[in-house]
């Protein structure tokens, strides 16, 4: 299992010996992937001589619909996107639709997004990791990283009121403001879910059994990760430094201390060791975050935007007149077209948009880390064994919502 | 587009004295870098800008299309890329006419394309001329148009695929194959 190339000189040999590959079908839905995938394979006893991943089972149109809308009615569909960190990509798609009408969030708007951004990257590392471990025929640790998941989802509830389908993310400002109380139920959330990953970390990263499925699995030189396009842990883990919160830092991550973590080998244990260390460094941002949480409102004052005071509404006719044409007529941003990136859990989480200067979006482009992820999945398992596609497959962490969009 | 920002950036001015009248339009608006250049020539300045050392655009981003129906050409590619040596970043814009909704890949430029370029056949229905495996890749091979199109209606129902659309001689060898292999029942 690990080593590949004396796997490849094998295929050589043993091609003489029976001519026809056998084709076999892993998916659409297998019980050892997390996630929509059907791998068309071409197996040589148990090695991969080549494969074709189909993605698709997920798609339901995220662009079409979000044309059909305006601004404002884009951001639902977001979280649907990765529906294991949906406040990163309501952040994202929020900061590139702020960067085209050219508004920026007052601090403790920034501040908020940034603990809910990273609120959302422990719950998809702890799914990840739970879950990639469940696929290696471990329960126990998933039943431990889905009761981390728990807490996080949790703090989603606090925040907005649901767990998954956040929302809570509006362009120029959030929903609303902390709820009472949030900075220590922020705190004690975390020390809980913090001490059931130790028992993760505890149960796997030594564990012979794990070690042996994840090293040496599923290895892609730095060079072909690049040209593929592939980012975050996975790039990471071969040594490439590259994470957008440094190397483009946008709300408040350039005024964090905080690191990244990057492997050398670029197997799988290095890529489940960078998420391990992922969310120590999460817990960080949002340790740092609560005790500089600033004072001061969380959204624009710019009734374009954000809907005034009610107080103001019954009683006031301006404010009427612009809470009447933010709700008929939408957010009308300029002409043009920007594209804003930020860090998701699994890569560079981008959106693209057009604006024609109407109430709705000309185009509502999302970059998604995990389409070119597992693009690139074909060349980490050629050659290998069949059983390395599931420790791959959970380290690439597709996730269907985004992938197929 | 406004062109409230300067657009003499060194990476716009280098690429317009290297490929000059085929960079027909560069704008920076919001901070963005971005040129419109010849499809014609697409694959050419792609791999001079992977190639440049002081450029070094060596990860593609993204590939897309948008759009503008009603204007002449009516699409636009749109390719987004950045250098990890030197974090600046690239918007590379291409029109197509409707009637020759062609342009060449650049997968030979940066493998990750490939997928990327598939998505773009498969929703907006331009081909791209040199790709290894131009196939549908979200949507069936039996789809009828390219929803994301502006002319495709959003509520738009597409006929169900019968057992006999997939009687295909290449499906039939396949069925043939498989049940000389594990029987007829497998």
């Amino acid at each position: 299992m690990r080593d590949t190339d004396a796997g490849t000189k094998d295929l050589a040999l043993s091609d003489e010996l029976h001519g026809e590959p056998l084709e076999i079908q892993m998916g659409p839905s297998h019980p050892a992937t997390h996630g929509t995938v059907r791998i068309s394979l071409k197996l040589d006893g148990e090695r991969i001589v080549d494969c074709d991943i189909q993605v698709g089972y997920l798609h339901r149109g995220y662009e079409k619909e979000c044309e059909s809308g305006e601004w404002s009615q884009a951001v639902p569909y977001t979280d649907r996107l990765n529906y294991a960190s949906p406040m990163i990509n309501n952040v994202g798609f929020c900061l590139a639709a702020e960067k085209l009408f050219g508004i920026t969030v007052p601090p403790r708007g920034q501040y908020i997004r940034t603990i809910a951004s990273e609120i959302s990257r422990l719950s998809d590392h702890f799914t990840c990791l739970g879950a990639s471990a469940m696929e290696l025929a471990a329960m126990t640790p998933f039943l431990y990283g889905v009761q981390a998941r728990e807490h996080m989802w949790d703090l989603h509830e606090a925040l907005c009121g649901a767990r998954v389908t956040t929302n809570y993310v509006r362009i120029g400002g959030l929903q609303s403001d902390l709820p009472p109380g949030f900075v220590e139920l922020c705190r004690e959330k975390l020390r809980l879910a913090l001490a059931i990953f130790a028992d993760v970390d505890r149960l796997l990263t030594q564990n012979p059994i794990f070690r042996e499925r994840m090293e040496g699995t599923g290895k892609l030189p730095a060079a072909d990760l690049i040209a593929y396009g592939v980012t975050g842990p996975v790039l990471r883990a071969a040594g490439v430094g590259y994470d957008i919160r440094k190397a483009e830092p946008y709300l408040v991550y350039d005024q964090l201390d905080f690191d990244v973590p990057v492997g050398t080998t670029g197997d799988n244990y290095d890529r489940y060791l960078v998420r391990v260390e992922e969310v120590k460094q999460s817990a960080r941002i949002i340790e740092q975050c609560l005790d500089n949480l600033p004072d001061g409102p969380v959204d624009v004052d710019d009734p374009r935007f954000r809907w005034p005071a009610k107080g103001k509404v019954f009683n006031r006719m301006e404010e009427l007149i612009d809470q009447f044409k933010l709700v008929t007529e939408g957010m009308r941003p300029p002409a043009g077209e920007v594209y804003q990136a930020v860090e998701g859990a699994n890569g560079e989480l981008g959106f693209y948009l057009v604006s024609n200067g109407t109430g709705k979006p000309w185009k509502c482009r999302c970059r998604a880390p995990s389409f070119s992820n597992t693009h690139a999945m074909r060349d980490m398992v050629r050659g290998a064994l069949l059983a390395d596609i599931v420790p791959t497959f959970d380290m690439i962490n597709m996730i269907g919502g985004e992938c197929d969009r | 587009m406004s062109a409230e920002d300067p657009i003499d950036h060194p990476i716009l001015v280098k690429l317009r004295d290297r490929f000059a009248e085929d960079v027909k339009a560069v704008h920076a608006w919001r901070g963005d870098l971005t040129a419109e250049v010849a499809p014609a020539r697409l694959v050419e300045i792609c791999l001079w800008l992977r190639d440049d050392a002081a450029l070094a655009f060596d990860y593609l981003v993204d590939v897309t299309a948008v759009d503008y129906l009603g204007s002449t050409p009516r699409f636009e590619l749109v390719y987004h890329m950045k250098s990890l040596t030197h974090g600046h970043r690239l918007r590379i814009k291409a029109k197509v006419s409707e009637d020759d909704a062609r342009i060449p890949s650049v997968v030979s430029v940066w493998r990750g394309a490939d997928w990327l370029e598939r998505e773009t056949w498969d929703l907006y229905g331009i081909r791209f001329e040199g790709h290894p495996d131009l196939r549908r890749i979200y949507l069936y091979e039996e789809f009828v148009g390219h929803p994301l199109r502006k002319d495709y209606p959003k509520e738009r129902r597409q006929p169900l695929v019968t057992r006999a659309d997939l009687d295909t001689p290449e499906v039939r060898r396949q069925e043939e194959r498989d049940r000389a292999r594990y029987g007829r029942w497998h």
